[in-house]
């Protein structure tokens, strides 16, 4: 058993009938941002007939994962996850998701876009945008449609991006999945308007109110496991365009005078590995990383490349449906 | 750095002191008065930015900026006024910052008369409002707007930012002038706290730092006081133990625990407590959290309750203090704020959600409406976007709840239209009308159940829907015969038994026609109660009338049947002449012609009558009430 994987078994023992009790000394702030998150995911769960969760692997949905696993406590919770498969994440992703799932018995359903898959989408070759959006979006609204999931859970962050700022907490689509700016429900105190009509869906944000500060304050003072990923170690890199590129497989496209070299690295966000920048860094403890991120100097998204390529403003994709 | 002074450091920067962990503020005033730049400024001084957004501000402000060759804060959020321009949803924006000593979030709303709804969508869950005054200005009308709608929502402390000093030269003379004009507005409203900041938004006096150049000031800054106001000793926390449950968790056989937020005071194992509806008590045995079982839940916390006895509970159930219970009522009056371009019409049914509980509702009486500016009393017929009136509210189902000025959460709710699905209203109760209690705990022993047993049938509601002349009557007379035929108990309302009698005093007015249709829902109730099939035939127009009926009675007891003949076929027919009379303009607000009809969209039963006989066309109800089970 590897590290990660016997880590995660000892943190699904907590959830375990009988388990020791944990004396909680979570800080106030982060006590509130909890509750309200379960307030949330328990509306849900009683007034949809069929919620699901999205899982991304990253660490914002970890912890909204394991809010799930709190806020229903002692059943599990009572809707699946869903995990939009690229083929290209991190292999470490795909081990951190199959050890969650097995040792806390989720209900995790892996979809995968076959249509995307037998064309051989490829981020090298094809482009960020054009992966992502056959990968992703259309994975997405894939199996939103194939599972007739009239709500879907999503780990958004009112703090990520301006465009979000004004997003609501319950977040109203319609049958095409697409999100309307103009067609938004006030939303007051913590009364959800949840109605909608056959073929209509809610995304809901438990993790609207929290910061990216308070999602790493959460997971050290909750010991969440994290993919390992987000700690600095020796792995292979190249540096291509100011980016520092890991090579994670062999299906890695190397350009003229490219070979990998071994630096210490670690990474602020996790996806397709060919489209996600990483970070040098000295930081191997959750103490070292939320230090380095209290002194950061820019700001998360910088890592992520599908934000700076040409199709790539946010408003557009949450248009088109996509998180 | 070794580990200890690495994680001493952590903890140093990291938000933890106080009990008051988080505050909600909302900011109001235009971007005349400096809100933009206020918001920009406490973002930046609690060092929140990062270093290309930094990069970003000074290159804007160079370009686009008011502030010369200083940093334009304004720039860093939203351009309203630019999303005004593009017609976008003019919006509450939400921003987050943390101090060592609190974490923050502000409702970002825009202050003009139209985005009163906004306002008040930003207040409803902050536990603070700065009021921002320009110094030069002074209070303006928007002022008492503000204030105003701040009180309404249930805001306890409020600040009166007077800024822009810098142009009245830091003068504590005007502040002090403004000050006094201030509370003479805001004094008697009821807040918990009234604190008067000069403040300089642009170069931060008074805002993280005191300010060299009013050293006069000798209250906190703006900054000492968002991190110190006491919110802990809140009502909330105060008030009686009030837990709507939201979800019941039963895992497996030995557990059944009530999962919920705690909306008011606090409960231990041991604790009595009533469910609201019923009366019915039981202890406390445990408040369980996936962490450890508590000693004490507080407003605020997430929990899952166990008592120490079987007892119903469902979501939309409130458990309380047997001691102090909310008020159960049906008919209650209410501050309606409406938020939607359709005017709000009294008798109109919509949905009221509050909490977990969902009830049909309908304004009976809208009493008066309130002038946010002026905070006077103004008569009115209906309430348009924006527009705040007191109401009387029936439900058909009894809600639980608390006054709203004592408590919020269960104070408050939002009325849905039941179409668009949008949320249209939001409500703070003032008081019960009456006590429903007294009408709904006599269970009598003889109920609807024992009455269809004896009649050997399901009782039901037949609503024959559509235009004048497509056969509703003629099909609905057939059925009533052929139900009696085979022994069946029935009754049968339409027009001709109704309007001569019960609805006597009704005309035709849009008002009158949802009354006259809601009393024949009540009719037709008490004939279901009575175990009979009950069939009615009336053109009900509205989609939404006829939701309402199908309401007050079970779901599975309506049957919406939709008599759907083209127009011209009952024009054609015109059994009483009255399409004739419409067309000489005789008749106003025929339906069909110039009065609209809604066709249903999910009738139980579709009978086109423009190519089907009337004697099929019964046939087919019959065959579709056996398929049902109600007749065997």
């Amino acid at each position: 058993m590897t590290d990660i994987q016997s880590r995660i078994q000892n943190y699904a023992q907590r959830f375990t009938h009988g388990a020791k009790p944990r004396k909680r000394q979570l800080s106030p702030h982060l006590k509130a941002l909890e509750a309200e998150a379960i307030h949330i995911m328990r509306e849900v769960a009683a007034e949809f007939e069929r919620p699901v969760m999205l899982y991304s692997i990253g660490k914002d949905s970890t912890v909204m994962l394991h809010l799930a696993m709190k806020a229903f406590f002692p059943s599990k919770p009572p809707f699946p996850f869903l995990h939009i498969d690229s083929l290209w994440e991190f292999q470490a992703m795909g081990e951190f998701r199959d050890a969650l799932t097995e040792a806390l018995g989720l209900d995790m359903i892996v979809w995968v876009n076959e249509e995307g898959k037998s064309r051989e989408i490829n981020p090298f070759t094809d482009g960020s945008a054009l992966h992502t959006q056959v990968m992703r979006t259309e994975g997405l609204l894939q199996a939103l449609n194939h599972g007739r999931y009239d709500a879907a859970f999503g780990g958004g962050r009112r703090d990520e991006e301006k465009s979000r700022a004004k997003e609501r907490v319950f977040s109203f689509r319609n049958a095409a999945h697409a999100w309307d700016p103009r067609n938004q429900r006030p939303e007051l105190w913590r009364t959800y308007n949840t109605r909608i009509r056959k073929g209509e869906s809610i995304r809901v944000f438990p993790l609207s109110n929290w910061t990216e500060v308070d999602i790493w304050q959460y997971i050290l003072e909750e010991d969440i496991p994290i993919v390992p990923l987000y700690f600095a170690g020796e792995r292979p890199v190249v540096e291509r365009d100011g980016t520092l590129i890991m090579v994670d497989d062999e299906r890695m496209v190397f350009e003229d005078g490219e070979t990998p070299e071994m630096r210490k690295i670690r990474f602020r966000t996790l996806g397709c590995y060919p489209l996600t920048g990483a970070v040098e860094s000295q930081a191997e403890t959750l103490d070292d990383i939320v230090l380095e991120m209290l002194t950061a100097r820019t700001s998360e998204r910088a890592g992520r490349l599908i934000d700076f390529d040409e199709a790539g403003s946010m408003e557009k994709k949450k248009r088109e449906g996509y998180f | 750095m070794a580990d200890d002074a690495i994680r001493a450091e952590v903890s140093e920067r990291l938000t933890r002191a106080g009990e008051n962990g988080v505050l909600r503020v909302i900011t109001c005033g235009s971007v005349d008065d400096g809100k933009s730049t206020l918001i920009g400024r406490l973002l930046y001084d609690s060092k929140l930015l990062f270093e290309d957004q930094i990069k970003v501000l000074e290159r804007d402000s160079r370009k686009h900026g008011t502030a010369g060759e200083e940093i334009d804060f304004a720039l860093l959020l939203d351009g309203l006024e630019a999303e005004r321009e593009q017609g976008i949803t003019i919006d509450v924006a939400y921003r987050f910052f943390n101090t060592e000593k609190r974490k923050f979030i502000v409702a970002d709303t825009p202050g003009h008369e139209q985005y009163t709804r906004n306002m008040a969508t930003g207040a409803s869950t902050a536990d603070l409002a700065i009021i921002l005054v320009d110094a030069r200005k002074g209070v303006l009308t928007q002022t008492r707007r503000h204030t105003y709608i701040a009180n309404m929502m249930g805001i306890r402390h409020a600040v009166l930012a007077v800024n822009k000093m810098d142009l009245v030269d830091h003068s504590r003379a005007r502040f002090h002038e403004i000050v006094s004009e201030y509370l003479t507005i805001a004094e008697d409203l009821g807040f918990d706290t009234i604190t008067p900041i000069p403040i300089s938004a642009r170069y931060g006096d008074n805002i993280f730092s005191r300010s060299d150049a009013m050293k006069w000031h000798d209250g906190p800054t703006l900054m000492e006081h968002l991190e110190s106001v006491d919110t802990n000793t809140e009502k909330e926390a105060a008030y009686a133990f009030r837990f709507p449950v939201q979800w019941v968790n039963r895992p497996n056989l030995d557990f059944r625990g009530f999962s919920g937020t705690v909306a008011s005071g606090a409960v231990a194992p041991g604790d009595d407590v009533v469910v609201a509806h019923s009366g019915k008590t039981a202890k406390i045995s445990r408040v369980v959290t996936a962490d450890e079982d508590l000693d004490t839940a507080r407003a605020g916390e997430a929990v899952t309750l166990v008592l120490d006895r079987e007892i119903d509970i469902a979501r939309g159930d409130m458990l309380a203090d047997p001691s102090q219970r909310p008020e159960v009522s049906d008919q209650f009056a209410a501050e309606i704020l409406w938020m939607t371009e359709e005017e709000m019409l009294p008798g109109r049914s919509y949905l009221l959600k509050a909490g977990g509980q969902t009830s049909p509702v309908s304004v009976t009486t809208l009493k008066h409406k309130l002038n946010v500016n002026s905070f006077e009393k103004e008569p009115g017929k209906s309430l348009k976007l924006n527009e705040i009136g007191v109401c009387t509210l029936s439900t058909s189902r009894p809600i639980a709840f608390d006054p709203y000025k004592d408590q919020r959460e269960t104070g408050s709710f939002i009325l849905i239209d039941r179409f668009t699905n949008q949320t249209v209203g939001a409500g703070m109760i003032e008081f019960s009308l009456r006590r429903a209690s007294n009408i709904h705990t006599h269970a009598m022993d003889v109920d609807k159940t024992r009455r269809a047993d004896m009649k050997g049938q399901k009782p039901a509601v037949l609503w024959f829907t559509g235009l004048s002349g497509a056969g509703k009557s003629t099909i609905s007379n057939l059925v009533e015969r052929k139900l009696a035929e085979a022994g069946r108990h029935t009754y049968s309302l339409d027009g001709d038994n109704v309007r001569h009698g019960l609805n006597k005093d009704l005309g035709f007015t849009d008002v009158d026609r949802v009354e006259n249709i809601r009393r024949i829902g009540e009719v037709s109730k008490l004939f279901v109660d009575a175990g009979l099939i009950v069939t009615c035939s009336f053109i009900s127009p509205f989609r939404s009338e006829r939701q309402m009926v199908r309401e007050l009675v079970d779901e599975a007891e309506f049957i919406e049947i939709f008599v759907d003949a083209p127009l011209e076929v009952c024009m054609q027919r015109d059994p009483k002449g009255l399409y004739k009379k419409a067309q000489a303009g005789e008749i106003k607000n025929f339906t069909g012609f110039d009065s609209p009809y809604e066709a249903p969209e999910n009738a139980e039963i579709h009978l086109k009558t423009g190519d089907m006989s009337a004697e099929d066309a019964a046939e087919a109800v019959i065959e579709a009430l056996i398929e049902r089970g109600f007749i065997g």
